[in-house]
């Protein structure tokens, strides 16, 4: 999905400056591995809202991709801080920022706010959700399966209607806690730009709230994408009413995400600061295929002309399923193409906002385009094996060997 | 000592007595050796180190805009006297230099940060006036590097210099992103963090900065805020100082004497 970009400036020659820039400003410091990283996590921080309106309020038509948007979030969580951990200097130091974190520092905190994230919020939901049915599989699979669920009961076996309520009861207040949880960790990744005085394009105390919508659009429309994608994988028919749902909330986020974005933009042309020259400038010459073209026509405009036409005109559903299809991925080319946008677009000026510098992106090395497509194909690896361990799927009972009743009605009801 | 040892290992068929009394016999002697010898040697070294007390000092220096004349010396010995890599990406100081035009903008360059002079090709006579700006790591009282290093290996001295700590230092580059002033590069071989210094090392046995000491026309100033008069005392009461880009409110430690308004 980077791809044109990738191409844009990998066929640029060396970095060529324009005006002045610092001297140590020639290089640009945070690569396309710190694209990917945000990137990675609204996804994260997107799929898990999205689980948590079926949870949480109820949006019963949402059912089937509930625990797939779980199991996605887990998939991209886990694959979250590898960009980060192969971007420093020095990685085999990463774990001080555990040990000695500075108190200060915003990037500190990465670690408590990934870790409570991971610990408290993912795992634990999905588990308390699973949990019947992996005490289930641990008594009728057979070899390292069979240990394997057995493990992951953590000894709880209780399969008693209390127990179940209990399960059902954690489970709701987990999602509580993690909406809050979500917002703050991708609000946080947009802290950690917006923060930064030095740089006019990232100062912005609209960054962590632009981060955390731009971050629910991604991972709805991610999510239309997986569950469309894996139903006609696994030959099952599309569920009208949840994918028309997801295109439905889709719309509306990318209207909240466009707006505060507009607003960023007004405020900062309105204001012209000293540093508009410089910005302007890049705007419309460096950051013009992946801004205007990527981010603003083909990921925000374009789709949602098509998801309102798709949604709320008349048509035939093959065609509206196309089009969500066409929406979605249009959609992810243009978060990517926003979180670019800001990484890289923050480094391409100079803070003497007197020159323009170019970003020269390696096909092969540790910081390269390759290593930015594995971490971000990986996440589908994890998925792809955690559906095997972990079905998600509420009509695929094939799939599940034993529970009697699907486990979808049993959650509907209870909701 | 070696027998010690010889017996220490030899813990097959050694009793409980017989350990503690290997433990009390080779604990002490080790623990004296530890305290002693660093202490002889630093003794023998006779650094003047030891007697430096960070508290006692603050440093600051000021750069008199009049006086540069774009030799770039002061960039070069920085340069050698601190092994920064002789890349032209790679500074802790270097010199910019601003022609401004009758009308219109001024425009800045830096040629290898000015260490090799600057090309005079197109100095032609629509330049208003010119000037040359040397720039450095501002020692920043709030300094935003110190502020975002995740680890803490930026850090503000007692005597108020800001140095990395570069065994400690991960690499994150978020100090760089942090600085306002491009003071900041990743070292392409250590792979951290680096920067000016003032001349840590040479700041601390009474010795003034490389750039300063090279410096033809005394265009660098350096020396102890404190003092009443000390060259950087009587220099800051002399003259009209500012610092860059104040409204950021980093409260620099690098003062500028004659810097234009384009200066930034």
């Amino acid at each position: 999905m980077n791809i044109a970009m990738a191409l844009q400036s990998f066929f640029t020659e060396l970095p060529s400056v324009t005006g002045y820039m610092y001297p140590n400003e020639y290089e640009l410091h945070w690569s396309v591995l710190i694209v990917v990283y945000p990137y990675l996590t609204g996804l994260v921080a997107g799929a898990f809202i999205l689980a948590s309106l079926e949870r949480v309020f109820n949006v019963k038509a949402l059912q089937p991709v509930y625990r797939l948007s779980l199991l996605t979030a887990l998939s991209f969580l886990l694959i979250a801080p590898l960009p980060l951990l192969a971007h420093l200097g020095h990685p085999e130091r990463a774990l001080e920022m555990f040990l000695t974190p500075h108190t200060a520092s915003a990037m500190a905190m990465f670690g408590f706010v990934y870790a409570w994230y991971l610990m408290v919020v993912l795992l634990l939901e999905i588990w308390f959700d699973y949990r019947q049915h992996i005490v289930r599989w641990a008594k009728e699979k057979k070899g390292a399966l069979k240990w394997f669920y057995s493990l992951l009961t953590l000894g709880s076996t209780d399969l008693s209607e209390k127990a179940l309520a209990f399960d059902n009861k954690a489970g709701k207040i987990i999602t509580i806690i993690g909406i809050p949880s979500a917002f703050l960790l991708h609000g946080y990744v947009g802290f950690i730009f917006g923060s930064v005085k030095a740089n006019p394009w990232w100062s912005s105390v609209l960054m962590p709230i632009v981060f955390l919508f731009s971050a629910i659009v991604s991972g709805i429309a991610l999510m239309l994408l997986v569950y469309m994608v894996s139903s006609m994988l696994r030959w099952k028919t599309i569920n009208m009413p949840c994918v028309n749902k997801l295109a439905e909330f889709l719309f509306y986020a990318i209207l909240v995400d466009f707006s505060l974005e507009l607003l960023d933009f007004i405020q900062r042309l309105y204001e012209s600061e000293e540093s508009i020259h410089i910005l302007s400038q890049m705007i419309s010459s460096r950051l013009f295929i992946s801004l205007i073209i990527s981010q603003i026509i083909l990921g925000t405009i374009v789709p949602l002309v098509g998801l309102g036409l798709a949604r709320f005109g008349r048509m035939p559903d093959e065609m509206r399923r196309m089009i969500y299809l066409m929406a979605a991925l249009l959609v992810q080319v243009g978060i990517f193409a926003t979180r670019w946008n800001v990484v890289i677009g923050g480094q391409l000026f100079s803070k003497s906002l007197r020159g323009l510098t170019t970003y020269k992106l390696e096909m092969f090395g540790i910081e390269g385009l390759m290593t930015a497509i594995i971490l971000m194909v990986m996440p589908f690896i994890i998925l792809f094996v955690m559906t095997k361990l972990l079905p998600p799927w509420s009509e695929g009972e094939k799939d599940i060997p034993v529970p009697p009743k699907p486990h979808a009605t049993q959650v509907g009801q209870e909701a | 000592m070696n027998e010690q040892h010889g017996q220490k290992c030899d813990f097959v068929g050694m009793d409980r007595r017989d350990f503690l009394g290997a433990v009390a016999r080779t604990v002490p002697t080790w623990l004296m050796v530890t305290a002693i010898v660093p202490e002889l040697l630093a003794a023998e070294a006779g650094s003047p180190d030891e007697k430096y007390r960070p508290e006692e000092h603050r440093y600051a220096m000021a750069i008199n805009i009049h006086k540069c004349i774009g030799c770039g010396r002061c960039a070069d010995a920085c340069k050698t006297e601190n092994n920064v890599p002789r890349e032209p990406v790679f500074f802790r100081t270097w010199i910019e230099r601003y022609r401004v035009p009758f009308e219109g903008e001024a425009v800045v360059d830096s040629p290898n940060g000015g260490i090799d002079g600057f090309p005079t090709e197109d100095h032609d006579s629509g330049t208003f006036k010119a000037f040359f700006v040397p720039k450095l790591c501002n020692h920043c009282s709030n300094a935003p590097c110190v502020q975002v290093c995740p680890v803490g290996a930026t850090f503000t001295s007692q005597d108020g210099v800001v140095l990395v700590d570069k065994d400690y230092c991960v690499g994150c580059r978020y100090c760089i992103q942090a600085c306002p002033y491009g003071a900041r590069y990743l070292h392409p071989t250590e792979k951290v963090a680096d920067k000016c210094t003032f001349c840590y090392h040479r700041i601390t046995k009474g010795q003034p900065p490389a750039c300063v000491e090279v410096c033809p026309t005394q265009a660098r100033v350096f020396g102890e805020m404190g003092e009443q008069a000390s060259p950087i005392s009587r220099f800051m009461r002399f003259n009209d100082v500012t610092v860059l880009k104040s409204w950021l409110n980093t409260d620099p430690r690098v003062y500028y004497a004659g810097a234009d308004e384009e200066v930034r």
